[in-house]
């Protein structure tokens, strides 16, 4: 059982000779993604402050504090690009949790009905909101609070036995899916042309003109979410292997879904509440990054994060310049550019790595 | 039943179960020793896989008590339970791009921390597992990639890796040829030598039962029919009434081992339908 140490320093040197060390995540290579990603981040990030309908010249924006550069700056530009990072970073991150949950590459928060469900909830809060002259900010609120309630009826249905069903969430996330985007196409019908405009902002996502109080409350809930979602990396890992060998191996299945589900639907939630429906984020980003560097959730899922927030404020970035001044969805854009791309690394075939 | 019945890395009395109200399994005892190799034969549906699952704390049975290492199944946490036992399943799910590497080194998560990673101690059980069951060679490759027969030497190498005191085998032979069933149980072996692992198998291939296992207990319709050393229970008469077939038991002429053939059928397939 326990060799001397000795011969286990052998084996240890020998794994580094054969080159093993290449063929598993490890710490030195976890950090040096997440630093390369973090930096690509960072550029993107200062790119998209710089660029709009309007150039802003960063440093006049801090050093002339009574300039245009400086209004623009904090009242527009960084709260925009904030908030894009912030959602695209929860999207993609609690996309690549659903994955593993369901163990199926397909699976996301649009996909599971929790977007739908949110959406939903902000444009019957919307309509019913403007009658009643309540305040605006009851409208995020709602799409939370929608969201959550759509994810325990899915919750409830997916349930069999005690345990949640991979397949049954799946399917009954779609159901609910085309249910929520029917009902508001209903509700679409019955509305007049200004409230429809506002129906679209939710149906095609937008980070138009954030409150801090809506970026501190989304990155919030982000940030706990994905600390629980952490926790549960390596879990997610051997729930690949199947749940009756995730069971042996230690885990304890059920309440490892339970802690996935509920984490990630506040985290998609807190998201659609502040930005609408932004679609294929939550895909195609844990996808890629998976067929690029692996697909230990140690990694992928910071990576993830990294990379959806990179991702989003350069698509937000797109739809902002793209016929400036006016502005493109940028749900749109994410998913013009993530269908094509998806389907050419689908058909691509292999699952071949970077580095090996 | 042997010597090592004094003190079993694993003991079961009596156990009952079943699916849904239908009872699967009744009645039935097993054990085994330290070192030991027991196989669990019997046709399809006997209840071997069920008695398997109730082994490993999969499925939980109605009555009867298991003991491993002297203390009840249900006392350990699910941790604890993975760093004694190791189970090889029947089904091998591999949903995601993990190479076999990452897969075997996933044996070692009950022996790790939450947030920590894999030491080098953690690397090197894993590297000598992928070595004992010849797969260093294919530590870099996908999982989804390899055929069937090496995906199986992976899982058994991913049990290795969980440095068990008892083995759990579902058909670890299913899938596999010749030569790599004589490795499988060739490795099962040493391992019963050298570390002293307490193995139990269930197995279709009666003459692998046969030939490898110090043990055997023979299932039908969920009911122990015998249960003791191969030339006890592998008799022309027990497998008749078990398998509802004709079979010829003799001996090995080259090396006078126990075998089992097929006997019922003594027409010749060159003959020509009339």
């Amino acid at each position: 059982m326990t060799r001397p140490a000795a011969s286990l320093d052998h084996f240890a040197s020998e794994a580094a000779a054969d080159g093993l060390h290449r063929a598993h995540l490890t710490f030195a290579r976890l950090l040096a993604v997440l630093g390369i990603l973090t930096v690509i981040l960072l550029i993107v990030a200062v790119t998209a402050c710089a660029f709009g309908s309007v150039h802003v010249d960063l440093v006049r924006a801090f050093s002339d504090r009574a300039g245009a550069d400086h209004a623009i700056f904090f009242a527009a530009r960084l709260p925009r690009v904030l908030m894009a990072a912030i959602v695209g970073a929860v999207l993609a991150a609690s996309g690549a949790a659903l994955q593993a949950l369901v163990r199926n590459p397909l699976a996301e928060g649009g996909i599971l009905g929790i977007s739908g469900g949110g959406a939903f909830g902000a444009i019957v809060a919307l309509i019913v909101g403007a009658r009643l002259g309540a305040p605006e900010g009851i409208v995020p609120l709602c799409a939370f609070g929608a969201a959550l309630l759509s994810t325990v009826a899915v919750y409830r249905l997916a349930v069999v036995e005690g345990r949640l069903e991979p397949f049954t969430l799946l399917l009954v996330g779609v159901i609910f899916n085309s249910f929520w985007g029917a009902a508001i196409m209903i509700v679409n019908a019955t509305v007049n042309f200004y409230v429809v405009h506002s129906i679209l902002f939710w149906l095609m996502g937008s980070f138009e003109a954030p409150t801090w109080r809506e970026i501190a409350t989304a990155a919030g809930l982000g940030t706990l979410g994905f600390a629980a979602l952490m926790a549960h990396a390596r879990d997610m890992n051997l729930l690949s292997l199947g749940d009756e060998a995730a069971g042996e191996l230690g885990v304890d299945v059920d309440r490892v879904r339970r802690a996935i589900f509920l984490w990630t639907s506040i985290m998609i939630g807190a998201a659609v509440s502040v930005s609408g429906i932004i679609s294929f984020v939550g895909l195609i980003v844990p996808h890629v990054i998976r067929l690029a560097l692996g697909a230990d959730h140690r990694l992928l899922l910071p990576a993830a994060l990294l990379g959806g927030a990179a991702f989003m404020i350069a698509a937000d970035l797109l739809a902002r310049t793209i016929i400036a001044p006016a502005e493109l969805p940028v749900g749109a854009i994410t998913a013009l550019c993530g269908g094509p791309f998806f389907v050419y690394l689908l058909r691509r075939g292999s699952c071949g790595s970077l580095w090996s | 039943m042997s010597a090592s019945a004094d003190n079993p890395a694993l003991r079961a009395n009596r156990l009952a179960a079943g699916y849904d109200g239908r009872q699967v399994l009744r009645e039935v005892s097993i054990d085994a020793g330290f070192g030991e190799l027991v196989a669990i034969v019997g046709p399809n549906g006997a209840g071997k896989s069920t008695l398997l699952k109730l082994l490993a704390g999969t499925i939980a049975p109605w009555h009867g008590s298991i003991d491993l290492l002297g203390r009840p199944l249900a006392d350990y946490e699910r941790r604890a339970l993975a760093r004694i036992v190791a189970v090889v399943g029947q089904e091998n799910a591999t949903a995601f791009p993990f190479t076999v590497l990452e897969t075997v080194l996933m044996g070692r998560a009950p022996h790790l921390a939450r947030f920590s990673f894999e030491s080098p101690r953690d690397l090197a059980v894993a590297r000598a597992a992928l070595e004992r069951l010849g797969l260093l060679g294919l530590a870099g490759r996908y999982v989804q990639e390899l055929s069937g027969g090496e995906r199986k030497r992976v899982v058994i190498a991913r049990a290795l890796a969980q440095e068990p005191k008892i083995a759990l085998l579902d058909e670890p032979t299913a899938f596999l040829d010749m030569k790599h069933v004589a490795e499988i149980f060739a490795i099962l072996r040493e391992l019963c030598a050298a570390r002293r692992l307490a193995v139990i198998a269930t197995l279709h291939d009666l003459n692998a039962a046969a030939l490898y296992a110090d043990r055997v207990l023979l299932l039908k319709d969920g009911a122990a029919v015998a249960s003791g050393a191969p030339e006890q229970v592998l008799t022309a008469a027990n497998l008749r009434a078990v398998y509802d077939t004709e079979v010829y038991v003799g001996r090995n002429p080259a090396t006078g081992a126990l075998m089992v053939l097929p006997a019922a059928f003594s027409g010749s397939r060159s003959r020509s339908p009339a």
